[in-house]
Order: C-alpha cells, then structure tokens, then sequence
C-alpha cells in the first residue's frame, strides 16, 4: 500500500493569499492513498524540510507531493530533501500552486478549487512514481578540439595545462587560423603573429597536446564522456617524422598555384607549408597542383629529400579515437563580395576584402608591407573603406553585425594614414560600433589624430573612369551625392559560417541557426555549452566574434571540459525512454524519430515457450528489438508518441503517470 | 447561450441527433470550462511561470500538465481528455525551430494538424482543441492563449462528444 504525504505550502502570503491552504491540506486527506497531509508557511526553509522529512519517517511515508512554487524552482531542492529521508528522490512530485495558481487567480474560491486539482493531479501521477536511479557512465579522459585558429589553440592550451590530453585537429597544413593572416590586431596595434606564434609553439611544444594538422574530423559517434571520432588524416605525401623542415622541396618545386594563405595575391609552390613559422612545419604536396600527380613526370622534391621523406604513395588514413569531450572552434569564412554587382562583381583588381589587405600591409605578405594596389604595384593614394559589406544586409548578405568590422576599418584605416605619405583614407559607414575596452578610443583616434574621413553612408556604385576608380555614395548626414576618386577600394565583408558549417554540425550532432553559426544551449547563461553534452564551443563558429571574445570564450570552453573530464564517472539523467523488448515489435519507426540517435535496433536470441506459428516450440529464435542508449536520450519522449506497439516509455513521465494526471480530475 | 444567438456548432448539432440529455441552455452564463494544458518543460511551462511572476490574471480554468517536450503528448492523452469531460484542449510547446530537442515540436506541428482532422471527422468541434507555441518568455502569451481558448470554448458548452462514463476498458493500446 503506497503511502503520499501532502506537504502544502503558505509561501508566506504568496500562495495563501489566494488559496485557502488549511482547506488545502483538509481535503488533500481525502484523496486516494493520502496518508498524511499538513501545511506550512515556508515549506523550503529549513524547518519545513525538518518537517517533511520527519513525516517521511514518522509516518512511513513512500511518496511526497509538495503543493508549492513551480517545480522549477524548488524540484531540487524537495529531491535532496526526500533523499535525505532516504527516499528516492523521483518519488517526489510537485503541484505547482504559486507561479500557475494563487499569483494568476483572484478569486478565492475558484483558485482554492484549482489548487485541489492541481495536488489531486500530482498524488495521481505520484503514486504511479517509480524509483529513479541515475546510471553512470565512465568519463574518457582525453579532450579533442577541433580547429585550430586562435580560438582553438587557446582551449587546447588551457585544457592541456591541467593536465590532461588534447588532440588539436586542423584542416590547414598548419594551425594558425585566419589569425595568421592578420597583420595587426586592434585596439593595441600589436602584431597578430607576435602574439600568436608563441602561443603556436607552445601548443606544439606541451607534452600533453597532439597536433594533428592537414586532418578533418570524418565521424562522431557516441556521447559524453565517451565519444569515438574518426578523424581522416589527409595524404601530405611527407613522412613528418623524416621531414626536418629544411624547405629545400618548397625552393625547387617546379608547380606553382595561388596560395590561400596570402588570398591568392602570390604564389606557392605545390609541395609547401602555408608560411614560414607554421606549425607543424613540415611541407605538404597539393596534389591538385603538382606536377608529378598531374602527369606523372616530376618527383623533383623526391629526388631532392636529404632525408627522403617524400612518399607518393601516401594514402589518407582513417583513426578512431575516443574522447571525452570536444570543443568545436571550427571558425569562420568571409563573405564573397563578388555578389555585390554595384561593386563591380570582384572584376575591378583594386576592390579587395579587408584581408587581402592584410596581407598588403604584411611584412611577411606579397608585397613586403608595402602597400601596393593589386593592379599595378603603385602606392594607393586615396583608399576608401566600404563597411557593412554583406552584414546588415538582409537582401545579398546577412541580417547581423560582423562585430569585427568598425574596428579593423579603423585600424585599416590608420595604417593607410600611417605608411602611405599624402594619403587619404575615407571610410563609409552605417553606424560606428564600437562596443570593447579602448575601442572606441581607437576609434576617434583614427579619426582625430590621422585624420581618417567617415562619410555617413552607403555606397552606390564603383565604376572605373579614365584608369581610376570612381566611389560613388551619399553623405546621409549632409544630404548630398558624392564621389570619391579612389586607387583602391577595401571592402569589410561580413563574417560568416563556413560554407561546410551545416553539414559539419549534423556530423557531430550540434544544431545551428539560421545563419548556420552553431547553437549555444543558453544564449545568455550557457553561451559555451551545445545542446550535446560533451560538446562544447568556441571563437566565431558561434557567431561573429573578435580575437579577445574568442579566447575569451575559448578559455570557458576549456574550463567546461577540465570540469567534466575531472571527474571519473558522471550520473546521467535517469529521465530517458526505455523499451519493453516483450512488446517490440523491431519496426525501428523510433530510431529515425530519435534527434539524439540514441535508439538503434539490436538482434536478441530468445527461446521460445509453447508452440508458435512461425517454429516448434523450445525453439531459440531471433528478432529485431530497439535498444535505447542511456547515455544518448536526453529524455524528450519523442520515441515514446512515435511507438506504434506501445513499447517505448518515458522514465519519470510514463503513459501510465501522464493519464494518471489526466483521469484524476 | 443557447443555440438560437448563432452559436451553432457541429457537436451541438451532434448532441441533438444523439438525443443527449444535457442541453446547452442548461449551463448557467458564469459556467466555466475544463481546459487541459500539456505543457513542454522548456518553453511553455517556463511562459506560464513567467505569467504567474508577472502576476498576469488569467481565468481558472486550465490544469497543466507538465511533459518534457510538446512531442511527448501522446494524441491519445488527448482523446482521453476529452473521453475524461475536459472541455477544452491546449497541446503548447516552443516556438518551431527552438525545441529544446531540436525536432520534438516538428512532430507536434504534423501529429496534431492530422489530429484536429481527425477530431473534425469525428464531428469533435475542432475549437475544443487548440496546439500553439509559447516560449519561456511569453508569460503574456500564455495568459492571452488561456484566456482566448476559455472565452472560445464557453459558448460551446460542456463537452459530451466523446466523454465516457464507463473508462476502464478503453484506451488499450497505451499505459498497459
């Protein structure tokens, strides 16, 4: 005989106010399989609980309805209550009389009616309750982030100084990022690969980080604390352990292509290393562009090895690993303005995006930081800035803000100011936002101490006249048309998901928004988390993002993980589906209902009892039945509704509780 | 209240035809209706807390019931509903694409469009039955959806359509 106590509470005044709560209690005694019921005036402070868990006791109670705030609230705290007098705590439930009674109704008699309802319903679904234990599952100690720009690095190096292992896994022959590419970083005009190469060494250098370069993450099957990934390791035709680094293949190399790191503004050899300080810096062969894969005559690189690491026979290579738990700092690409016509559809050599000015400006770059305009070689003169290209436009581009833009505009534009004599740099803007420490200083200092012109606009058109390049816009503050004979134009196009970013999400089984950009769990409170447990993001995948929001969040990221792999088991949920295998019938409708892929179909061997129709009796048959991963579900019942046999059932919010709750009334 | 002011509908006209006893002009004007709500944790029942917060007044006639996701309302939760005398039935989740499980309210938006056919086929008057999306920060929404529904289902009077007196033997494909 089951035994509910009914545990109703005043909430001060908040609840009796509106609901009689003596009455409350009177008549929840009434209610079948109430043994005992009793109000208080704050049933969550510390004499409450006393008091409930002296109930528990005194009167052998097996179930508890607490009559109070929204389970939202107070759930947790009336479990570990429960459980402190040794009762399970999914024995407990809730009526929810504040939040969905006594603060939505005035009138007394009406609400106090509600409220009986509300705790009939939750000693009817009560008494249906079962015990609930968590299962455990081992936590693999090993940490993979995928990516390995800035954002990447900085979780692996943050991960991997706690202690434990870290696989970095980059698409580049070298880690890096767009980072990389960057000459100077605002607001502090440090140089980009001043700051980050170090950092890059030292991720190389940590003897608890692997860096896997020139790889892409190909499958991710498990779930928290235990996922196995497949990671295809791309063919470098290099032996890395061989390779010393001596560049020699790179010199002689008689194959040359556009080289992306330096936005196709020079060449690169086919057998190569995207630049001089990448890491790992060993050469990789393109095999698109090299000489030897394209007509099978070449191999001076080959014959050229000191140490005879060249391998045409190199073959791409398929690892699974298991981790525990995975960053996800896959980073972002860069709007095509080649969709903007008025902008002359990319066909005008002097239009460039904000990184290829970059690398203009680069020491490192094609031109040796001489800011030469792509066309010709001579020195631009009057530079103007296009801003918001492709971002805040809801027709070609996107409806957000890059975030990065104003700034790199600004310190784009003071750079013009800074290395060209006699120079001009006009900036056309929508709006200035400049929302970071010393960004707005930065700001007004490219405007009052170099002397960078911002025209409040947008623009029109470019068209080229007579070898120049006209800028036409608006001045929206003073009202009038104007021109601008520019030598080159820069263009902030808008940060935005890697064009892959959706099918890579499926892959792993993260969702993404309607930008692509992966969902975090909480825009505000869970701003790392993904709705996967176990994975966790980082830097501009998430959304547009600056380099010290992205290591920022790299660092929470990072701190996410240590936290789960700290421990050596983690309880799970014990809210997840469950199949009756006597009632399935294997018709694995479920297993494609399932967002989390956690039902898959298994065989089981069973003897059989009596004479069936399909065999003799005592006979040992097998069939199909779904099987639910308990580390997967997460516990939405989609399953459950999806299940044509009835076999699949909802732990804590069973068919059986759910009606219960409904046939009470 | 009664039939003649032009509220005319489909389970009035089946009552009659079925000779059922109670008759709309039996419910007094103050009558209110049974309204069950089942709730997704995440999004409505996070909007109806927030009402409750917001001390927002709505009437007192919905009992809500908690599930995990929108998806997890079982269509014949609600059949029993109606069998139980509930006059009115709201199935709310979140907002399509912001499901918590990422796809649990996809199945409630195509489970229930076939649904309140069904119930239509029936001859259920389909006003009974509503399914809506009401995010954890639409307290107002909440108290605008509970209200509409209470003030579209009293002229309709007490649900006889599909109540059974007699339960036990029915629904036997679920709860077993």
């Amino acid at each position: 005989m089951k035994k509910v106590g009914v545990f109703v509470c005043h909430c001060g005044t908040n609840i009796a106010q509106t609901v009689n709560c003596e009455q409350l209690a009177e008549a929840a005694k009434t209610l079948p399989g109430v043994a005992y019921s009793t109000e208080y005036k704050y049933m969550c402070s510390d004499p409450g609980q006393t008091m409930i868990k002296k109930a528990i006791e005194e009167h052998n109670l097996d179930r508890v309805v607490v009559a109070a705030c929204s389970p939202r609230m107070h759930e947790a705290t009336f479990r570990k209550c429960v459980n402190g007098a040794g009762l399970n705590p999914y024995l407990l439930e809730i009526a929810n009389i504040r939040e969905q009674c006594s603060w939505v109704h005035s009138d007394k008699t009406k609400a106090t009616a509600k409220a009986e309802d509300l705790i009939r319903m939750a000693v009817a679904k009560a008494l249906k309750n079962e015990k609930l234990t968590p299962s455990v599952i081992p936590i693999h100690k090993r940490a993979l982030v995928i990516g390995g720009g800035i954002a990447g690095i900085q979780a692996a190096l943050d991960i991997a100084d706690t202690g434990y292992q870290v696989d970095l896994v980059e698409r580049e022959p070298s880690i890096g990022g767009k980072m990389a590419q960057i000459d100077k970083t605002f607001p502090t005009m440090d140089c980009s690969a001043c700051i980050l190469t170090p950092k890059m060494v030292d991720a190389a250098q940590h003897p608890n980080i692997t860096i896997i370069a020139y790889s892409e993450v190909e499958k991710v099957e498990g779930y928290v604390g235990n996922f196995d990934v497949t990671i295809r390791r791309k063919a470098t035709c290099v032996d890395p352990v061989k390779c010393t680094g001596c560049g020699l293949c790179s010199q002689k190399c008689p194959s040359k292509t556009d080289s992306e790191f330096e936005c196709n503004m020079s060449q690169r050899p086919a057998i190569y290393s995207p630049f001089p300080q990448a890491i790992p810096n060993k050469p990789v062969i393109d095999q698109e562009a090299c000489r030897y894969f394209k007509t099978g005559k070449c191999k001076i690189c080959q014959k050229i090895c000191a140490s005879d690491a060249v391998n045409f026979e190199d073959q791409d290579e398929l690892v699974t690993i298991r981790y525990g738990a995975i960053v996800v700092a896959t980073g972002y690409s860069l709007y095509d303005y080649n969709q903007y016509g008025e902008y002359g559809y990319g066909q005008y050599p002097d239009v460039i995006s904000g990184l290829d000015f970059e690398r203009l400006v680069n020491a490192s770059g094609p031109t040796m930081g001489k800011i030469k305009r792509p066309s010709d070689g001579q020195e631009p003169k009057t530079v103007v800035f296009i801003k918001c290209v492709g971002s805040r436009d809801a027709n070609r581009g996107h409806d957000y803000c890059s975030r990065a833009c104003c700034m790199y505009t600004a310190k784009h534009a003071t750079m013009v100011r800074d290395k060209i004599k006699d120079s001009q740099a006009v900036v056309f803007y929508m709006d200035i936002r400049t929302p970071g420490k010393n960004y707005e200083e930065f700001y007004l200092r490219a405007v009052e101490e170099y002397g960078v012109t911002y025209v409040r606009g947008r623009v029109s058109r470019i068209y080229m006249e007579s070898g120049n390049l006209i800028v036409q816009g608006e001045d929206t503050i003073l009202g009038t048309q104007i021109l601008v004979v520019a030598d080159m134009v820069v263009l902030a196009t808008a940060m935005e998901a890697q064009p892959d970013a959706a099918e890579f999400a499926r892959k792993i089984g993260i969702t993404f928004d309607q930008n692509n950009f992966f969902n975090e769990a909480h825009p505000k409170l869970r701003p790392v988390e993904t709705f996967s447990a176990g994975i966790y993001l980082a830097g501009a995948c998430q959304g547009p993002k600056d380099i010290p929001d992205s290591v920022a969040q790299a660092g929470a990221a990072a701190a996410k993980v240590v936290a789960l792999l700290s421990k050596d088991e983690m309880a799970t949920e014990p809210i997840v589906a469950e199949v009756n295998t006597n009632h399935c019938s294997g018709c694995g409708f479920c297993v494609p209902v399932c967002p989390y892929k956690a039902i898959s179909l298994k065989t089981l061997t069973e003897r059989v009892h009596g004479s069936v129709a399909w065999g003799p009796a005592g006979k040992e048959i097998t069939r199909q039945v779904a099987e639910v991963n308990k580390g997967l579900c997460q516990g939405c019942g989609a399953c459950t509704v999806n299940c044509r046999s009835g076999a699949l059932d909802l732990l804590g919010f069973t068919n059986e509780q759910i009606l219960a709750e409904v046939d009470s009334l | 209240m009664t039939m003649d002011n032009g509220q005319w509908t489909m389970d009035n006209e089946m009552q009659r035809q079925q000779g059922t006893s109670v008759r709309l002009d039996s419910v007094g004007k103050d009558w209110d209706p049974k309204i069950l709500v089942f709730a997704c944790q995440y999004c409505t029942y996070a909007g109806a807390d927030l009402a409750g917060l917001s001390r927002l007044q709505y009437p007192t006639t919905t009992r809500v019931i908690r599930v995990p996701c929108s998806g997890r309302t079982n269509p014949q939760f609600v059949i029993r509903a109606f069998q139980k005398g509930f006059d009115g039935v709201l199935v709310a989740g979140c907002h399509p694409g912001d499901c918590h499980f990422s796809t649990g309210n996809y199945f409630t938006r195509r489970r229930y469009l076939l649904m309140t056919r069904l119930m239509e086929f029936v001859g259920m008057d389909p006003r009974r039955f509503r399914v809506c999306w009401i995010s954890g920060s639409e307290g107002p929404k909440f108290q605008q959806v509970v209200t509409e529904l209470t003030d579209a289902i009293r002229p309709l009077g007490p649900n006889h359509k599909l109540r059974d007196t007699e339960l036990s033997s029915l629904v036997g494909g679920i709860g077993r």
